[in-house]
Parts: C-alpha cells; sequence; structure tokens
C-alpha cells in the first residue's frame, strides 16, 4: 500500500526549495530578465548560509554555549547577503552594460556552482573530517524544528506541521508574491516593465530600477532555498554538488505554474513528490528505472508547456520582453 | 492672438543622435485652445521634437518654457507633472493588461490599486468626450481605433491639457478618424492646446487651426491655417516647388492577366474574408482596390500570391498568347516564378517583405538565394542590385551595408519596392504601399508604380487614401464584407460613390 502519510512530508520538503527558487524566478523573470544563473544563485545562498554557520559554530567554546536567534539569523542574513551579491552582478551585467541574459545567466551558474564547491571544499578541508561533508547539526537543529503538537496530532500533525520555519516562510512569501503580482500598483507596474519596457518607461515608471529591485530579490528568495536545503532538508550536512538539478527544477517549474507564485504552493509539492516518486514505487534493483521516474518532473512541464502553447491564451504567456535588455534611445 | 502666453515654448531646441542633426535650434509655440499642426517631411524631426517635450530624449541645447516659466523636462514623469501627454504612433500600451490597468500604469495615487473605481473615472472621461470604451477590456482584444482612445482616456486621466498626438490617423479608417477629430475639436473648445503630426494634407485643412514646419530639423515657419494651402505647405515641407497631381498615362494595349472567379475564402476560424469575388485584372492597368479596412484586400492578395488557401473560385495567370494556368494550388515559390509580385506592407513594414535586422544587399538576397550555383551563394549580383536601387530611386542610406531597421519608413519601402520590380514581374501586387510615408516619398512610389503600369505590367493597388486611387487607378474595385461592391471607371469617379459603395454592396442611393 501508497504510504501517503509518509509520503506528502516528504514531497513537501523535496518542494520547498524548489517553491523558494521558483518564486524568486517568477518575481526576476516578470521584470523581464530571464536569470539562467538561478542554479548558480541557489547554490551561493546555501554556501554563504553553510560558512556563516561554520564560522559562528566555530567560534563557540562548547556546543552547548549556541545561542539560538545567532543560529538562525547569521547563516540566514550570510545566505540573503550571498544570493543579493549574485542578483547584483546578474543586474550589473544585463541591466546597466545591457549583456546578453542568456550568456551571463549561464555563466553565473558556473560560477555559483564552482564558488560554492571551492568553499565547501575548503571548510572540509578545515574541518579535517573523515567523510567529504560538513556537518552543522547544532544549527540544523534549530532550522529544522517543527511546530509543537506536531507528535501529538497523529497524521494531521505529520503532513502539516512537521516542517522548519523556513518552509512556512516559503509559502508565505509566495502567496506574498501572487499578492503584490496581480493586487497592487507595484506588482502591476512590475508586470508592465515585462511585458513591455518602453511603454512603462513613457508611463514614467523607472524601469531600471524595477528591474534591478525584482531580481536582487528575487534572488534573495531563491537564495533561501538553498539554505533551506542544506540546513533543513539535508540536516545541515554540506557535500558537495548534493545539490544536484534542483536549480534547473525550479526554473522548469516557472513555467510549469505559469508565472503565478500562488500555483507553485502545489505545483511544487507535485513536482517535490514527482521527484521521489521512485523512492515509494517498487522498482527493483534496477537502477535505469528509478532514473526514468526522475526524469516525470521534466516530462510533466514539457507537456504543460505544449498545452499552453497550444491553448495560446495571452495570460499565459512569458513576459513579452523576456530576456532583453532595454535601452530608451534605442531606435 | 500675439499677446496670449503660449503654453508651450519651445527655443533653440538642439538634438543630436551621433553624428546626425535630428533638430537645429527648433523654436516652436504651442497655444491653448488651438488645434497646431506639426508638419514636416519623414526624417525631419517632427518625433524627436516632440519626444524631447514629453520627457522620453532629453535636449541638447534650448529652452522650453511651460506657462511662461522655464523647465526641465528630464523624464516622462515630469512631462505628466507638467500636463503633457503624448500618444504616441507606436502605442504605448500592455497588450495583455485590461485597458483600466494601462490607464494607471505608472501613477502614484494614494491609497490601495481600486480598478473598480479607475473604471468608473475612465467612463466618467468617455462621457464628456464621447468615447466608447470597456475599461476591463484587454487590449490584445481590441481593434486598432480603441487602441488609440485608451491612449488618449490614458493621457486625459492624468489631467494632461496639452496633447500631442504622433500620426494618430496613419491607422484609422475615414469613419474613425471623423470620430476622432470631432473628439479632439470637443477638447480644444475645452481650452487644450493640442498638437497633432500627421502626413495628411487634407487633414491639416479640415482640423488645424495652425501650422508649422519642419524641414530637416530647422523650423521653417508657421502660419493660420486658413492663411495657407496644400500648395504652399508642400512646398515649405519639402524646400522646392512640387507637383501635386498624380499622373494617370492612359493604359497601353491592356490583355486580361489574372482573372479572379468566384474565389471564397475563409480564415482560420472560420469566418468568410471573401465571398465570390470575380474580376480581372489587365496588363498595362492600374487597378485599384478600395474598401474599409479588412474587407478582404489582405486575403484578396495573399490568396493571389499562393499564401492563403482558398474554399472554392479560381485564378487564373493568363499568359500574353491567351494560355490559361491557374494558380490555386501553386506554392508562393513557383507563382512568383510565374512573375506575380507581391510586395504587401502590413502595418509592420518590416514584418514580411524585409528583415530588419539585415543589409540592404542581404535583403535583397532574400528574393535570389536559390539562385547561386552549388553550395555557395552568389553574393555580387544582390549587391549590384542594391546599389542600382539605391542610386535609381534616391534611397537615403548611409551605405548598402546598413541594417534595413536603420532607415526611415519612406526608405525602407523604397528598398522593398526596388527589389520587387527589380524581379521584372508581369503582375505587381501592392498593399498599403504609401502607409506612414511623406508626400514626397509617396509621390516617388506612384510614379514607381506608374513606369511599372507603362511597361506593361498589371498592378494590384490596394489603397487607402481614396483621393489617391481615384487620382491613380485606371479601376476601381470596391469590397465591402468580402463581397465585391462594384467596379468602376477611375477616371471619372467620385469620392462619395465610392465611399458609399464601401459601407453598403452596390452603394444603393437609399438616402435620396
Amino acid at each position: 500500500m501508497f504510504d501517503l502519510v509518509s509520503f506528502i512530508p516528504r514531497a513537501v520538503m523535496q518542494g520547498i526549495p524548489l517553491l523558494l527558487g521558483c518564486t524568486g524566478e517568477t518575481l526576476t523573470e516578470k521584470s523581464g530578465n530571464l536569470n539562467l544563473g538561478l542554479p548558480g544563485v541557489m547554490y551561493v545562498g546555501g554556501i554563504s548560509g553553510v560558512i556563516g554557520s561554520f564560522l559562528y559554530e566555530q567560534s563557540l567554546t562548547s556546543p552547548e554555549a549556541i545561542n539560538g536567534f545567532l543560529a538562525v539569523s547569521i547563516p540566514l542574513a550570510c545566505c540573503l547577503l550571498g544570493s543579493l551579491l549574485m542578483g547584483l552582478l546578474y543586474c550589473f551585467l544585463t541591466v546597466t552594460l545591457r549583456a546578453n541574459q542568456n550568456v551571463t545567466g549561464l555563466a553565473m551558474t558556473t560560477f555559483g556552482v564552482g564558488f560554492g564547491n571551492f568553499f565547501g571544499g575548503s571548510l572540509i578541508k578545515l574541518t579535517d573530517s573523515e567523510v567529504p561533508s560538513i556537518a552543522l547539526s547544532a544549527t540544523s537543529a534549530y532550522f529544522s524544528r517543527s511546530l509543537p503538537f506536531a507528535d501529538s496530532l497523529g497524521w494531521f500533525g505529520q503532513i502539516f506541521l512537521c516542517y522548519g520555519f523556513l518552509a512556512y516562510v516559503a509559502i508565505v512569501i509566495a502567496f506574498i508574491c501572487a499578492y503584490v503580482l496581480k493586487r497592487t500598483r507595484v506588482g502591476l507596474q512590475l508586470r508592465a516593465v515585462g511585458e513591455n519596457p518602453n511603454t512603462a518607461d513613457a508611463a514614467g515608471i523607472n524601469v531600471n530600477r524595477y528591474k534591478y529591485v525584482a531580481t536582487c530579490v528575487g534572488c534573495m528568495i531563491a537564495g533561501l532555498g538553498g539554505l533551506y536545503y542544506v540546513m533543513d532538508y539535508a540536516c545541515g550536512v554540506w557535500s558537495n554538488d548534493a545539490f544536484g538539478d534542483r536549480g534547473w527544477l525550479a526554473l522548469a517549474l516557472v513555467i510549469f505554474t505559469i508565472w503565478k507564485p500562488n500555483v507553485a504552493v502545489f505545483a511544487s509539492i507535485l513536482f517535490g513528490g514527482l521527484y521521489i516518486l521512485y523512492l515509494f514505487i517498487p522498482t527493483g534493483m534496477n537502477l535505469a528505472v528509478k532514473e526514468l521516474y526522475k526524469m516525470l518532473p521534466y516530462v510533466v512541464t514539457i507537456i504543460v508547456l505544449v498545452i499552453s502553447s497550444m491553448r495560446n491564451k495571452r495570460e499565459n504567456q512569458p513576459p513579452a520582453s523576456l530576456g532583453l535588455a532595454y535601452f530608451r534611445e534605442e531606435r | 492672438m500675439d499677446n496670449k502666453t503660449p503654453a508651450v515654448r519651445m527655443r533653440n531646441i538642439t538634438k543630436t543622435f551621433g553624428p546626425v542633426v535630428a533638430n537645429d535650434k527648433v523654436w516652436l509655440d504651442i497655444y491653448r485652445g488651438e488645434i497646431l499642426a506639426l508638419l514636416g517631411e519623414n526624417g525631419s524631426g517632427k518625433t524627436t521634437l516632440m519626444n524631447m517635450l514629453s520627457g522620453i530624449y532629453f535636449p541638447d541645447e534650448g529652452e522650453i518654457s511651460i506657462d511662461g516659466k522655464e523647465v526641465v523636462i528630464r523624464s516622462p514623469k515630469d512631462a505628466f507633472d507638467l500636463g503633457i501627454g503624448m500618444i504616441h504612433q507606436h502605442f504605448k500600451l500592455v497588450d495583455v493588461l485590461s485597458a483600466a490597468e494601462n490607464v494607471v500604469l505608472g501613477l502614484h495615487e494614494p491609497g490601495r490599486l481600486d480598478l473598480e473605481k479607475v473604471a468608473e473615472r475612465i467612463r466618467g472621461i468617455c462621457d464628456a468626450y464621447g468615447f466608447e470604451v470597456d475599461p476591463h477590456q484587454k487590449i490584445y482584444d481590441m481593434s486598432v481605433s480603441q487602441k488609440q482612445t485608451v491612449e488618449i482616456i490614458k493621457v486625459l486621466y492624468r489631467g494632461a491639457d496639452i496633447l500631442i498626438l504622433d500620426e494618430p490617423t496613419a491607422v484609422l479608417t475615414p469613419q474613425e478618424t471623423d470620430k476622432l477629430f470631432a473628439v479632439l475639436r470637443n477638447m480644444r473648445n475645452d481650452g487644450k492646446a493640442i498638437v497633432i503630426i500627421t502626413h495628411k494634407l487634407h487633414e491639416v485643412e479640415e482640423l488645424s487651426d495652425r501650422v508649422a514646419i519642419l524641414r530637416h530639423g530647422q523650423f521653417i515657419g508657421d502660419m493660420p491655417t486658413k492663411k495657407t494651402n496644400a500648395q504652399e505647405m508642400t512646398n515649405m515641407m519639402v524646400g522646392h516647388a512640387v507637383s501635386l497631381n498624380i499622373d494617370r498615362p492612359e493604359p497601353v494595349d491592356p490583355k486580361p492577366r489574372i482573372e479572379v472567379k468566384n474565389l471564397t475564402v475563409r480564415s482560420i476560424d472560420g469566418v468568410l474574408k471573401l465571398d465570390d469575388v470575380s474580376f480581372t485584372a489587365n496588363s498595362g492597368e492600374i487597378l485599384g482596390i478600395a474598401g474599409i479596412s479588412g474587407c478582404g484586400q489582405k486575403e484578396l492578395l495573399e490568396a493571389i500570391a499562393g499564401l492563403q488557401p482558398t474554399e472554392s473560385g479560381s485564378i487564373c495567370y493568363i499568359e500574353d498568347n491567351g494560355e490559361k494556368e491557374e494558380l490555386i494550388g501553386k506554392d508562393p515559390l513557383a507563382i512568383a516564378d510565374m512573375g506575380v509580385s507581391l510586395s504587401f506592407v502590413p502595418e509592420d513594414r518590416l514584418g514580411m517583405g524585409l528583415v530588419g535586422n539585415m543589409d540592404l544587399a542581404d535583403n535583397m538576397m532574400l528574393r535570389s538565394f536559390r539562385r547561386g550555383k552549388g553550395f555557395f551563394t552568389d553574393r555580387k549580383s544582390p549587391r549590384k542590385l542594391a546599389q542600382d536601387v539605391v542610386h535609381d530611386l534616391e534611397v537615403a542610406t548611409p551605405s548598402i551595408s546598413t541594417p534595413v531597421r536603420r532607415l526611415s519608413g519612406g526608405n525602407v519601402q523604397k528598398v522593398l519596392v526596388g527589389r520587387e520590380i527589380a524581379s521584372a514581374p508581369t503582375v505587381l501586387l501592392t498593399a498599403y504601399a504609401v502607409r506612414g510615408l511623406d508626400i514626397n516619398s509617396s509621390y516617388t512610389i506612384y510614379d514607381l508604380i506608374n513606369r511599372q503600369k507603362k511597361a506593361g505590367v498589371a498592378v494590384i493597388y490596394v489603397g487607402e487614401d481614396l483621393d489617391v486611387l481615384l487620382e491613380l487607378a485606371d479601376r476601381i474595385l470596391v469590397l465591402c464584407g468580402g463581397k465585391v461592391s462594384g467596379i468602376v471607371e477611375g477616371r471619372g469617379a467620385k469620392k462619395r460613390d465610392v465611399g458609399m459603395m464601401m459601407t453598403r454592396l452596390g452603394g444603393n442611393k437609399a438616402d435620396e
């Protein structure tokens, strides 16, 4: 029998990094910036948090002296700073210097992963540990602490209350983003910038500022996805390349959700579920079948792409000027 | 009138783009309660000048004062704050947003975004000036004239009392134009200052109170419209005397060339676009096609060129020796090889005919690239052709390796027509050949078409300006809702009759 009660929490935990990445990227893409550097940004977000928390844990005299507030806020601040810097770099290259967005993005993914692996490797060396990973279990305990009553409420607690605070933050952020995009003046103007920067400019909107802010905030949100992955999902264990292809999956999720963060809340859980489905379906010893199951999220994305282009509804298309640099006096 | 303070006073305005001087020490006064027509050829700097007023560009030199106070306009927002609103030639609207959302874009009203309240105010503006628009309709669902209405409302919503309209009638039907003019007169009587940029002189005479003329970026002069006439305005614009008469030589030895019989075409969504259309186009003759836009003109031309699937009927190409050949079922390449050449100028000129990012020579190659021997393309003859076109048609371009999108509209059109003519077609199909072109370029195009006619080519000319059609075409086929409303002789045809036929089948004189 398929064990839903243990499947759903696993799917959600798998989905949260994707949700954060997807929300951040949606915000970025709504401003017309196609940030293919997302995997790199999430990776940098993760390693920045690890560095912060590693230095904090090292500075303690004994593991008992850990301060809960600092243990959470230091990695959080480091993660936000790291991903903000990535966002600024991307904006400087594509908005100010008007470099090609695809090339910049891909370069930043390569850079981000390399950056992460370099510092990850350095930290592993510092600890002199036997295994190629760093365990930050003290910090991780604070990140993955579940809500009260999680254990006492049976299946309800297991499905809804057993996650670390970042998971709930992710869902709240997604709903806030959806509301801002759909209902507020700022959201309207951001959508206008991504659809038609000329028009937005003529309407008196500062296009470059919107692009910068949306991209940087988007990168910070996405960076949290990396942090969640290390601190909560992976129980504070950093090993190089463990993050895998989650960044690309988040990019696919943006398309899957047709640029709607509120849809992403559910879609990310679906993606997370598909991603780990192979663990719950008896596949025998055949590893190839497992790999086929891992393809499912991408297959679903392709199907959604096909359907949404066939229906050809204008609201479901990508922002019209996605991937294009804007220069006012271009003729 | 002279002692009134102008709403806008521009003095010594200079703007350069690299080596190009777009505006050179321009003076301009705009008064309230007056419609000013700003005239000039393509590339004479009208739009640049107005863009500086609306904050898109920043002048290199010069002063602008509003109501006697000197101001600096650094961005579109500054312009709005001063009450200046511009309706651009290419609409500045976001397609996926509704009319109301487009209207509030960029505004910093206090409080939450309440689209219902916005819609209410839009309806108020509509009532005051006689617009019809649904505030919640998405822009991509709107017709061109509806989009323009949204643009005007957008400007009025911001409380602008200095309105600039850049070629507002270029894409409107005569009826829509009349409606727009009525609205503009309403606004003028309301005390607003209005500037209209246009190429159509009869509109200037009909609508404006004063005209100002630019030539090559320089201010030539301004005067009350009543004290001038089309000839004088044209001469000032061009800088030398221009004949405003269009030549219409007698057809030489006309023979049937294209015979269309009972042609019926449906669009993809099943709408009947052409219904039982029959006519013959003769060699050495210009067949004009008149009709309100969207009455099947585009489908008719594309059907002949093999680009449009047809439902029933036949299109025959008749050779000089009387041999008939069916065109339906042939692909465009085969049809083009027979000598049917389509020069189609849709709303977006670079859409179907030329590739904007490629240079002149490469665009010439689009027709001939299949011909080269072997694996490599022949680049020499297209270069030669490009040089010939530039020389013969006086295309103003820095060189033949300039991307065509950098050229002005008139020059782009010359390149396109030049290429089409170069393949020595026996049938030339043109649609909206002079859309958006200034007078001088338009006349060059008419002249080119006439030269083709004299060479024995059957020309089918779809036009929107009835005055031109009546002067240029030998016969005029009037379409109304996809049906042939009638075919009249060009010589002696009355504008009124043709106009009636455009709106009603056969032009029944029901109102008399």
